[in-house]
Order: structure tokens, then sequence, then C-alpha cells
């Protein structure tokens, strides 16, 4: 198995306005990009599975080709900053992705499965 | 639409002038841009030298209180820099979103500040625009009242009457077409209210000739800076030259470079597609765009579209107080409170009903070392730490009653009763007892957009000369 953290160059949260969070996952290396494209691992399934909720606050979610990565955004629960906010910014909701499993053959044959 | 709308969307543009336009920071007075690579932007001779100073980011409270949420000395510091280059140049200084909230009262603290740099430097005479943007919120009443077609983003529904009596500030988001009539009246300073990121920098775009595609989308791309370069940095300044082939990027710090990776990775920041950037009118559609290296450190982009919207809409910012707010710092070390948490709790809840009824009383308990962080978002449920904090917030309609709430629900965890429980003097550790007085609690109450007849008539633009 392959961390997601390892491959990635950026992995980030940040609101989209006050209603959304929006996350990034920007791949380091385009055909693995590829491979976890063609791999069906990072799925919506999966996002809402990995953060608890209902597929109805995953309001988007896509690869973005030009950045070789992926983006989806989640509606919040509560407008940012409201009473109780744990995260003004949204921008350490990102985390749990960098432990996120993706099967070894995402990363080229010629380099080793870490 | 009036005569200031604009009539040339699709034309192609041939035998426009080159523009270069400079920006240093994607949030004035944050934190201090760099000086170093401003300076060397500004001797690239660019055309105009435009920067945001807003953000809904920072929460509810700036704009429902009307408070900036960045330190004086740090915007004059900004302002000063820019004010000083562009009259240098004889270019158009553009400023978005005065002092992070855009309210009038950001406006005038802005326009106040030019004018004492002015005197201060003995600058040139100079004409400078303010455009403000906060709503009356009865006028705004009348016109949902009237039938206007609103919406609610991001799955809120339409805007209401209470929606309204809920807010305490709210302002409109301009999109470039009241910058480019201050810049048509001859505006070389303009502060402007809240405004759309990308409009600051379309609006000279716009008035060199070029099409709404490329003038938002240049926005779009310049909007935070150096957020678009890598290594990532931000307050480094950033150069975006137009012209008919589309924008080249350009870093102006000497560590940074403009990648195709770098570029679309920014396309896609902070918004919730990444294919599409939303602005008063329409869109830019960003699917067909292409990213290419002009050289190691300059990446040129092609290809957004323009999509006009079926209706001229505003989009309202909107903020409301909740009420008054405290907080209490609570450390718990004993394994058997950690593992009994939820009793804790529920103990502590119950105590407040007792004394506190009704939902204007309100209490949330912040667990670091568990999910102080992400809340329900949080998917490792168990606790793994030996030791956590809890951060009380109480929510009261008055600062006293804010502050004995608050203290209720803290100091109970020290009486919590709990089965096993074998330190009996307390099951809890206060790092000191005390209730901290915090900001009063706000919330975005408006997160609408609505339909205008004139992309101007929710803004009001006044025009004096400097110096």
């Amino acid at each position: 198995m392959v961390r997601l953290g390892d491959v990635t160059s950026t992995v980030r949260s940040k609101n989209a306005g006050p209603d959304c969070i929006t996350f990034d996952i920007i791949f380091k290396d385009a055909d693995v990009y590829e491979r976890v494209k063609a791999s069906g691992a990072l799925t919506p399934e999966r996002i809402c599975q990995l953060y608890g909720i209902h597929p109805e606050r995953l309001v988007h979610f896509t690869a973005f080709d030009p950045a070789q990565a992926f983006k989806f955004t989640i509606r919040r629960v509560r407008p940012s900053g409201s009473p109780g906010e744990t995260d003004v910014m949204g921008s350490q909701m990102y985390a749990p992705l960098l432990d996120l499993e993706l099967p070894a053959t995402v990363l080229p044959q010629s380099t080793p499965a870490a | 639409m009036t005569s200031t709308a604009l009539q040339a969307d699709a034309a192609p543009a041939t035998g426009l002038k080159t523009m270069k336009l400079l920006t240093p920071t994607g949030h004035l007075g944050f934190t201090p841009i760099e000086p170093d690579s401003f300076w060397r932007g500004v001797a690239h001779n660019p055309d105009a030298i435009v920067a945001d100073s807003g953000s809904c980011d920072i929460g509810p409270h700036p704009l429902g209180a009307d408070e900036a949420a960045s330190p004086r000395t740090w915007q004059e510091h900004d302002l000063e820099l820019i004010l000083r280059a562009s009259r240098r140049l004889g270019v158009p200084m553009i400023i978005g979103s005065a002092s992070d909230t855009g309210t009038d009262r950001g406006v005038r603290e802005f326009a106040a500040i030019i004018r004492e740099l002015s005197r201060k430097y003995r600058l040139p005479r100079f004409r400078m625009a303010s455009i403000y943007s906060s709503q009356d919120l009865e006028a705004l009443k009348r016109r949902v009242q009237g039938g206007a077609w609103t919406q609610g983003l991001d799955g809120r529904p339409p805007l209401t009457i209470e929606d309204l009596e809920q807010t305490d500030n709210a302002v409109a988001v301009m999109g470039a077409e009241p910058i480019l009539e201050a810049l048509r009246r001859g505006a070389d300073v303009i502060i402007a209210g809240r405004a759309c990121d990308p409009a600051i920098f379309a609006a000279p775009l716009l008035e060199a000739g070029y099409g709404r595609a490329i003038a938002y989308f240049a926005g779009k791309l310049l909007e935070c800076a150096s957020f678009c370069a890598e290594p990532f940095a931000g307050k480094e300044s950033i150069l975006g030259t137009v012209d008919e082939t589309g924008i080249v990027l350009e870093p102006m710090s000497g560590y940074q470079r403009c990648t195709p990776a770098s570029v679309a990775g920014h396309a896609m920041y902070e918004r919730a597609s990444p294919l599409r950037e939303f602005l008063p009118g329409g869109y830019v559609d960003m699917s067909e765009c292409v990213y290419e290296a002009v050289d190691e450190r300059r990446t040129r982009v092609r290809g957004p579209r323009w999509v006009a919207a079926a209706r001229y809409t505003v989009k309202l910012e909107g903020a409301g107080k909740v009420g008054e707010r405290a907080l209490m710092i609570v450390g718990i070390r004993d394994p058997n409170t950690i593992a009994l948490l939820d009793e804790a709790i529920a103990w502590s809840q119950r105590k407040v009903r007792e004394r506190f009824g009704g939902e204007q009383y309100q209490v949330y308990y912040h667990v670091y070392g568990r999910n102080g962080v992400m809340g329900d978002l949080e998917p490792i449920k168990e606790i793994r730490s030996h030791e956590v904090c809890v951060v009380v917030e109480g929510v009261a309609p008055t600062r006293a009653e804010a502050m004995e709430l608050t203290n209720l629900a803290g100091r109970n965890f020290m009486y919590a009763r709990l089965p096993g429980l074998k330190g009996t003097a307390g099951a809890a550790a206060f790092m000191s007892d005390e209730v901290l007085p915090a900001r009063a609690a706000y919330r975005w109450t408006l997160n609408h957009i609505i339909e205008v007849e004139d992309p101007l008539e929710l803004f009001r633009m006044e025009f004096e000369e400097v110096g």
C-alpha cells in the first residue's frame, strides 16, 4: 500500500465561501496521478466514508488534469465562524487524507513500492 | 443595462495594448508586503498596481461588528508602498475590499490613510475614487418585499426578511463595472468596498479593451499574488502580463517560479469548482485553459471563456450578532475521567441546563486531544492522548450571563460525579481559575445573490482631488 501523503506535493483544505470547505490533492508525478485516476481508489464514496458524511454534503468531486489534482468540496454543517467553530478557515481539515491508502499499483513499476 | 454596462464581451481582442499588472499581496494589511520583490516589480513599469484587502475567511465577526481584522500600521505600510510606487509611475492604484470587510468604514479609513500619506510625502495632486458597498438593510428589505429575484448560495434558500432582520451589517460584492467606471472618470487611486477579487484586476483590462473572459481570468490568477508560484510564499509580488495570446505570470521574488503546475494548482484554490469562476453577470469557464511554460520562471495561460448568465446578479454578504461570548480552559489528566469524558460533559451540560434554559444560551465543548480541530469530521473517534484540553465556549445574550454560563460549565468538570473517580479533590485542572471574555459571537446571515438592473445600483461613488 501507498499513503496518499507520500505521492502528493500538496494536500490542503480551505474555505470556499462561508458555507463550504474545499480540498485540493495535487500529485507530484503526472504518471502517478493518471494511475490513481484509473485505479478508482479516490472516489466520492471513499471521501464520504473517510469523513463520515452523507453524500449530500459532498457538493463537488472532480479530477483536474491541468494541476494533476483531485478536488472536492464539503458543505459545512453551520457557516464558518459561528459559535462552536473549530477551524474558521477550514485549513486543517485535510489531515486525514494524508493517511488514505492507495494500492501499490499506482506507483510506476520501475519504482519499488514502499 | 445602462451605458456603463460592458459592450464587447466576446469580441476578439485585436491591436490591444499589452497590459502589465503588479500585485504584491493577496490580502493587503493582513501581514506586511515584502518590499524587495515589490520594488523589483515596480521596475517593470506596470500599467496598474492592484491589491485585494478583504476576505470572508476571517469569519463573520469583522463584518458583523464592522471592525478591521488587520492592524492599522500594517495597512498603512502596504498602502504606502503601493501609493508611492503608483504615483511615481503615474499609473492607477486599485484596492478592493478595503480593510478586511469592504464596509463603508473600511473605505473611509483607507481613504483617510491615503490623504495622510499624500500630505506626508507631498505627493503631486491626484484623483481618488471611493466606492462604497455597505447596504441599507431597510432598502434590501424593500427589494425583497418588492419581489426581487434572489438565490441562496451553497444550498441556502432564497433571501428572506428574517435573514435581513438577523443581520447587523451587509455588503454587496461588486463586479468590475463600478471600478471601470471610476477609471473612466479619471481616478488615479481607487479605494473600493467589497469587491470580487478578480474584479479589481479585470477593470483596468476591460478599460484597455480586453473581453471579460481574459480580464476576469487574469484577476482570478493574480488575486492571491505569490500563492500562484512555488515554493509556497505569501506577500511576494507577482507580475501578470496580458496580451492577445493570454496571460503570462512571473514572480518578482528571486526564489520563486510560476510553473504550469503551480499556476494551475492556484487556479482551483479557494473555489468549490476548479472549472468555473462565478462573477456578476456570468462565469469564466476554465475547462479549456492551457497552461504552458514560457521559461523556467514564467507560465502562460490561455483559453478562458466567458459564459453570460441569464440575470445580472450581485452577491450579498451579511453577518449578525448571536450573543456575547466567553471561554474557559479545562485540562484533564486522570485516565478515568478521560475514559468517561462524555459523562463528564453530560454532567456539565446538566448543571448548565438547571440554571440557563432556552436556545439563547449555548455551550460548546471543544475537546483538544479528541476532535477539537475537526469536530464531527474527525475520523479518529477514540482518544489516544494521556491528557486532553476542553475549551468551554459559552454564548448568552449579555456579557455577564456569558461569563456566568461559561464559568458554570467549566467549573462543573471539577465536580463531575463519575464512577470510579479516585481524585475526589477535583476531576479537572484549571490552567487558571478564570473565565476569559471573548469577542461577541456572530454568524453569516447572508450568502446570497440578488438580481439588479444596473451593475452600479448597489454601489455609491465619490471622487476627490488629493494633494
